[in-house]
């Protein structure tokens, strides 16, 4: 390998790296807050991803379908809560809450013609389509199992997960997709010749990281998702209801895979399948970090990248499997390092 | 004391707590007006710290709880307590041990700010002012301070709330006497701010010191109640309570 390959080899790591990163984020801040391991949160990659490929190809994406069907879903629950605890004069307010986005939605997109739109405005029709979906899963899937053990959360989570790659296989078939490139300019450094897309997703994936650190370390609401991440009764004490924290973290967990999808779609294609394994180095990457901490998750992920990345050259047909396998000396050294803080339930 | 016209902040009474087949508290009767202490004392295991927590809405419970004149239903929530001015220090401190004094006080106010109150600044500076140490340690991370400065925080933590009723459990546990005495003598001092105190201790000379009644609780039922002069007057309570030892 000469330079400028392994240079080659490792703009792509980073490029992917970036993107895992920012997954291993969302699966570190939803772990911490509502203890949930969220399988899903690569299903969110790829509906970002396909969703924006149906609105580029003229067609209606069916995560709008499974939007409406979710916000109708919460809805009811809601009105159902209003009427036990005699409160019916919420009941429009819930109506409006839940209905209003779908609605316009729906109504938008009869009529505007989505593929004719600039790039900038179909990327947020697909942040609006397919975020609203993370809090309506927890609040119709997660929120009523709240106080569950660790594990009965992730049996559930699992099931979101299979659930949802069966959707994505309904509503966008099974071959796979690729969003045009968002830009072709290239850069030459030296010897080194960048993409100006690799650049973009670079810059994308850290802006969004360093939004990211800026909510939880500047803003009140992201010091109370730490909070409750740190305790959760000293956080409901304050008054921080561990509903909206963990309505926020899905929010943020979806936003965060909606847009690593629509930034991963130029690079490579994507499939109603390919969340779950791009979820999954998101993962090793999360557990890096030991499902606690930020920075150590971002590291191990670039890592995952890069690891990727040099093992496809060498030996491409094992690539997976030299990644995960990295699970287990990582685990190895995690449980040998960390004392053990379990839960207390 | 003088009771009399002071409005009731709460009144409990026939409140039952159970951990699952095991019932804790016994039918209690209890009521606090508006401006007083009232102070809770009685031996471990009596079922204090589940008091304060059915009050908050932590343990579900039987009975009556009437708050601020509002009959409280069954699906009494932390969240909307704490929206209504009722304000817990628990037993364990329940710091966020990994943020700042200053982002654990900034905490205290967010159900204020959430409701659209701007006002930390100003309570963060009183309560700086109530607790010296706490502006020295302003940037210091809540989990490496000394025990006494860990309950200065969980108090000026509730006090950012501005509590209508603020409820205090154990605050003097663990505790070198000096910093006792000062955290009783920021109790006392608090009361003069008009905030109704509900304070629970083991220690029943210090708080029978500041409060204006008491109640003595044994084995999750009310044995003696009064004034806190005449319950410190007591034979009984002196026996059980301020008998050996001397001042703590
Ligand atoms: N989570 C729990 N599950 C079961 N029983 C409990 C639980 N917490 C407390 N108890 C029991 O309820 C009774 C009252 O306990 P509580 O903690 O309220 O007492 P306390 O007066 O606060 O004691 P201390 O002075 O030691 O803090 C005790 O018998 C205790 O064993
Ligand atoms: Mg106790």
């Amino acid at each position: 390998m000469d330079l400028q390959i392994a240079l080659l080899l490792g703009q792509d790591g980073i490029t992917n790296g970036a993107i895992y990163a920012l997954l291993s984020l969302a699966l570190v801040l939803v772990f911490t807050v509502t203890r949930v391991i969220f399988i899903p949160q690569g299903e969110f990659v790829a509906f970002g991803a396909l969703t924006l490929a149906s609105l580029q190809a003229g067609k209606l994406p069916g995560t709008l379908w499974l939007l409406i069907a979710l916000a109708i879903a919460a809805a009811a629950v809601d009105i159902v809560c209003a009427l036990r605890d005699g409160q019916a004069q919420r009941i429009p307010k819930v109506l409006a809450v839940n209905c209003a986005l779908p609605a316009a939605l729906a109504a938008l997109l009869s009529i505007v013609p989505a593929a004719s739109l600039p790039l900038a405005l179909q990327v947020v029709l697909t942040l609006a389509l397919v975020v609203p979906l993370g809090p309506l899963l927890y609040r119709l899937v997660f929120q009523p199992i709240a106080e569950a053990s660790v594990l009965v959360l992730l049996i559930v989570s699992v099931s979101v997960h299979v659930t949802l790659s069966g959707l994505a296989l309904y509503f966008f078939g099974a071959e796979g997709s690729r969003t045009p490139a968002f830009t072709d300019a290239t850069f030459e450094i030296g010897d080194a010749l960048i993409q100006g897309q690799t650049l973009l997703v670079v810059c994308a994936s850290f802006t969004l990281i360093a939004a990211l650190y800026f909510f939880f370390e500047r803003t009140l609401w992201g010091k109370a998702l730490r909070a409750t991440a740190m305790n959760r009764t000293g956080a409901r004490l304050m008054g921080i209801s561990a509903t909206s924290a963990g309505k926020l973290s899905f929010s943020l967990a979806a936003l965060i895979g909606a847009f690593s999808g629509v930034l991963i779609s130029p690079i490579t294609t994507i499939y109603y399948d390919s969340g779950f394994l791009i979820g999954l180095k998101g993962f090793v990457g999360a557990i890096f970090g030991g499902m606690a901490s930020y920075p150590l998750a971002a590291a191990g992920a670039i890592l995952v990248g890069l690891l990727e990345s040099y093992s496809s050259f060498w030996a491409s047909a094992y690539k997976e499997v030299i990644v995960f396998t990295l699970i287990i000396p990582v685990l190895v050294w995690r449980s040998l390092t960390t004392r053990h803080t379990e839960e207390e339930e | 004391m003088q009771a009399g016209d002071k409005p009731t902040i709460l009144e409990v009474s026939d409140l039952s707590v159970s951990y699952g087949k095991v019932e804790a508290l016994h039918g209690i009767a209890l009521k606090i007006r508006a401006g007083e202490i009232v102070t809770v004392i009685g031996p471990n295991g009596a079922g204090k710290t589940t008091l304060l927590s059915a009050l908050m809405g932590l343990l579900p419970a039987r009975g009556d709880i009437v708050y601020l004149g509002q009959r409280q239903g069954a699906e009494r929530e932390v969240e909307s307590l704490v929206r209504q001015g009722m304000t817990l220090v628990p037993e364990k401190r329940e710091l966020f041990g990994e943020m700042s004094v200053e982002d654990n006080l900034l905490l205290g106010a967010f159900d204020r700010y959430r409701a659209g109150q701007r006002d930390h600044a100003e309570t963060m500076a009183q309560v700086f002012d109530t607790f010296p140490r706490l502006r020295e340690r302003r940037t210091q991370l809540a989990g490496t301070l000394s025990g006494g400065e860990r309950q200065m925080l969980a108090m000026g933590r509730a006090l950012m709330a501005r509590p209508k009723l603020l409820m205090l459990d154990e605050p003097s546990l663990g505790l070198a006497p000096l910093i006792i005495k000062e955290i009783f003598r920021i109790v006392a001092e608090l009361k003069k701010t008009g905030v109704s105190i509900l304070l629970v201790e083991q220690n029943a000379r210090a708080a029978l010191a500041v409060a204006d009644y008491g109640y003595v609780l044994e084995t999750g039922e009310v044995s003696l109640e009064g004034p806190s002069g005449e319950l410190a007057n007591d034979p009984r309570v002196i026996e059980s309570y301020l008998g050996l030892g001397g001042r703590h």
